[in-house]
């Protein structure tokens, strides 16, 4: 039989689960390029450690979506990151390590990773 | 469940299911193993969306992305495109229909922007399936909060102030209904759920179990909890199949957590629960016949008072519920009693869910705040009568309500101003009448109902129905006179006034308010032999137009009865005296020569 703070767990626990189909979404958007330009240069992997991560971590009120062509091909595989009330960060050239780094940094630590940053590499 | 990127939502209503939706989530699930996004990807059984005319319908989140029409041979380019390349499947959003702007997102539709979504809060979001998923939007919380932190008065107290009534059409304060049998003395007492729904056309009920049970037996606990009940029966008809395994796959998991059963949250409640099936009767769906057939009888009504408060099932204090009562009450607490207030009219609060069908663009289902105009409902929500008839009148409350003419079609939608004009909220069923409709062939079409369902205690309902039937049988035939519309007045209120329940008490009511609205159809039919929608089979005749006939003699051939007749090149005649009015030579005629008077 379940108490209260059993209770309580169960739904803190699914939140991170469900949370992309609440109406007021105001938690953080992952935007990963996903158009050929950004599946050639391995956006897929890129997309499934976001994914993994997030899910490891447990993070909550994060989504991960996917997007079209940005536009600066050169720089794929490129992810945003949108933050309620902040600017967006663009981070390019992405790979499954430095996709984690951003997990741990920036969506936990909500301190952004410059050296990925389009600002960096350009 | 693990975290997943994407999720698949799919329709597990009955409407979508019977369009092929079981078959499009395995079908997701087979094109997404087959390109290795199983992991990333997850396919989730929901209830109704509400745009049934629209099935089967799948939404993808994060985007919400709203597909409507949806095929199997769909399916991979949503997977390949959508979920794979990111690339929103545009051929399959939905069309708005008055601008034809493509609508991504579900929530930006004319359908659901007038909504407000309370009873139907998680129908459409959640998998009814999965406890875990109605606890995540704050399920069982007003449980754990009631058993806790607050007496039963207090409950009682809370449902009260909300000004929450009655959704299954009377209007009774649920509160009071509640304090009413709280203050009987137990130990004995049951809570008994009416999910008897048997309105033609209204099946608001069966999409809140299917869409989301746990919110109907979470309601329960906390009825049985505030009045001091420790069963509880939720009676629903057996052919909601969908409905009874949903609602027995919740209750099994709601044991197997303990939010059912002995010493609920480690306190002293203890309350059970167990379905009910009711075999079809109309009549069940009345209080006290509900509770005859739960003990094993013949469901037919008794007489109250005694109410079911103070002698119900059993011969035990009960209450009885509606399933959108039920399913606001969590809701309610959770939220606060003001919140529910600040919503519709003064004397009605919060919502109301509507099963819209007939001559309208989007059939489904609809919830609005109380107050709203049955023309922001037919012509905004509704998106207006299709085919560019004009709207002639709206059903509420099934074969106890009425009908509300066009001209009344600013009336908000709330008990005392349907009441007012002769037709009631009932449960929820709203059908909508073009002009094609006879509205004398509705009244009798509803006649038809309750003389069927008349369960027979009764005489002025056994008798009087049928005798009601046989009057409008003569008026739809052509052989009315205006005595028979005084004497079928007459006999509405004889039925109104003497009949056991309410069934027969408001079986008159479709007569009464076509006789208020629509007379003159009543009086084309009698005194002109005509009926003006063109419907009573009888009064038709079938003409031809000589300016337009060419003399094919397509007619003449095809006519089964030989009731054509003319030379070929030259106008030809119908014998009406020999005319069947099947029909056929009309279909035939490539000319448009042939008409119905």
């Amino acid at each position: 039989m379940k108490s209260i703070a059993e209770l309580k767990e169960i739904r803190e626990q699914m939140q991170s689960r469900i949370n992309m189909r609440k109406e007021e979404d105001e938690g953080i958007r992952v935007v990963v390029g996903m158009a050929t330009c950004g599946i050639a240069a391995g956006a897929r992997p890129v997309l499934a450690t976001f994914v993994d991560e997030i899910g490891r971590r447990n993070l909550q009120d994060v989504t991960v979506s996917q997007t079209g062509c940005i536009g600066v091909c050169r720089l794929e595989p490129i992810v945003e990151i949108y933050e309620p009330g902040k600017e967006k960060v663009t981070y390019v050239k992405m790979d499954p390590e430095k996709a984690a780094r951003v997990v741990s940094e920036h969506l936990v630590n909500h301190r952004v990773v410059e050296e990925y940053t389009i600002g960096a590499a350009e | 469940m693990n975290f997943a990127r994407s999720h698949i939502l799919v329709c597990g209503g009955t409407g979508c299911t019977s369009s092929q939706s079981p078959k499009i989530m395995e079908e997701f699930e087979v094109q997404l193993a087959k390109r290795g996004l199983s992991d990333e990807a997850k396919v989730i059984l929901t209830g109704c969306f509400g745009l049934c005319a629209l099935g089967p319908i799948v939404v993808v989140y994060p985007e919400g992305a709203f597909y409507s029409n949806v095929k199997v041979s769909d399916v991979a380019e949503i997977v390949e495109e959508h979920i794979l390349k990111g690339r929103i499947v545009e051929r399959l959003l939905y069309h708005e229909k008055k601008s034809n702007e493509i609508v991504h997102s579900l929530n930006d539709t004319e359908f659901y922007k007038k909504q407000k979504r309370i009873a139907l809060r998680n129908c459409g979001v959640i998998n009814p399936e999965n406890i875990d998923e109605y606890i995540a939007f704050d399920g069982y919380q007003a449980l754990a909060t009631c058993l806790t932190e607050r007496t039963p008065q207090e409950v009682i107290d809370i449902i009260s102030a909300s000004g929450l009534r009655g959704r299954g059409g009377a209007g009774f304060p649920t509160g009071t209904k509640w304090s009413f049998a709280a203050r009987e003395k137990g130990p004995v007492k049951y809570v008994c759920c009416n999910a008897d729904e048997g309105d033609p056309g209204a099946f608001m009920d069966r999409s809140v179990l299917e869409g989301d049970p746990h919110s109907v037996i979470e309601a329960m606990a906390i009825a049985g909890y505030a009045i001091g009940a420790s069963q509880g029966y939720i009676y629903v008809r057996a052919e909601y199949p969908i409905a009874v395994k949903r609602l027995q796959i919740a209750i099994d998991q709601a044991k197997e957590y303990g939010f059912l059963g002995e010493h609920i949250f480690d306190t002293d409640f203890s309350f059970d629960l167990e379905i009910r099936l009711g075999a079809g009767a109309f009549v069940c769906g009345e209080e006290t016949a509900l509770m005859t057939s739960i003990e094993g009888h013949r469901g037919e009504p008794r007489p109250r008072p005694p109410y079911p408060a103070v002698k119900g099932l059993f011969g035990k204090p009960t209450i009885l519920n509606n399933v959108e009562t039920l399913a606001n009450i969590p809701w309610i607490l959770q939220n606060g009693p003001e919140k529910f207030a600040e919503m519709g009219t003064e004397k009605s609060k919060g919502t109301k869910v509507f099963a819209l069908g007939g001559k309208i663009t989007n059939t489904g289902l609809v919830e609005i705040p109380m107050g709203t105009t049955l023309r922001e409902i037919v012509e905004d929500i509704g998106g207006g009568v299709p085919n560019g008839k004009k709207f002639k009148a709206a059903q509420t409350g099934g074969p106890s309500g009425g009908c509300i003419p066009a001209s009344l079609i600013d009336t908000p939608i709330d008990y005392e101003s349907l009441a007012q004009i002769g037709s009631m909220m009932g449960s929820g069923g709203l059908i909508i009448m073009d002009e094609d409709n006879c509205m004398v062939d509705i009244a009798r079409f509803f006649l038809d109902f309750t003389v069927d369902e008349s369960c027979g205690k009764c005489a002025p309902c056994r008798i009087g129905t049928r005798r009601l039937r046989e009057i409008l049988d003569k008026i739809v035939s052509g052989k009315g006179t205006m005595e028979d519309l005084d004497l079928l007045e007459e006999l509405c209120y004889h039925l109104k006034s003497n009949s056991l329940c309410a069934l027969g008490q408001t079986a008159p009511n479709p007569v009464l308010s076509t006789l208020r609205y629509f007379r003159d159809e009543y009086e084309a039919h009698v005194k002109e032999h005509r009926c003006p929608a063109g419907v009573c089979k009888a009064l038709l005749h079938y003409v031809i137009d000589p300016e337009k006939c060419k003399g094919c003699t397509a007619c003449s051939r095809v006519c089964p009865v030989d009731a054509i007749s003319g030379e070929v090149k030259k106008a030809h005649v119908i014998d009406t005296d020999k005319c069947i009015k099947c029909g056929a030579c009309i279909e035939k005629c490539r000319f448009d020569a042939i008409k119905k008077q």
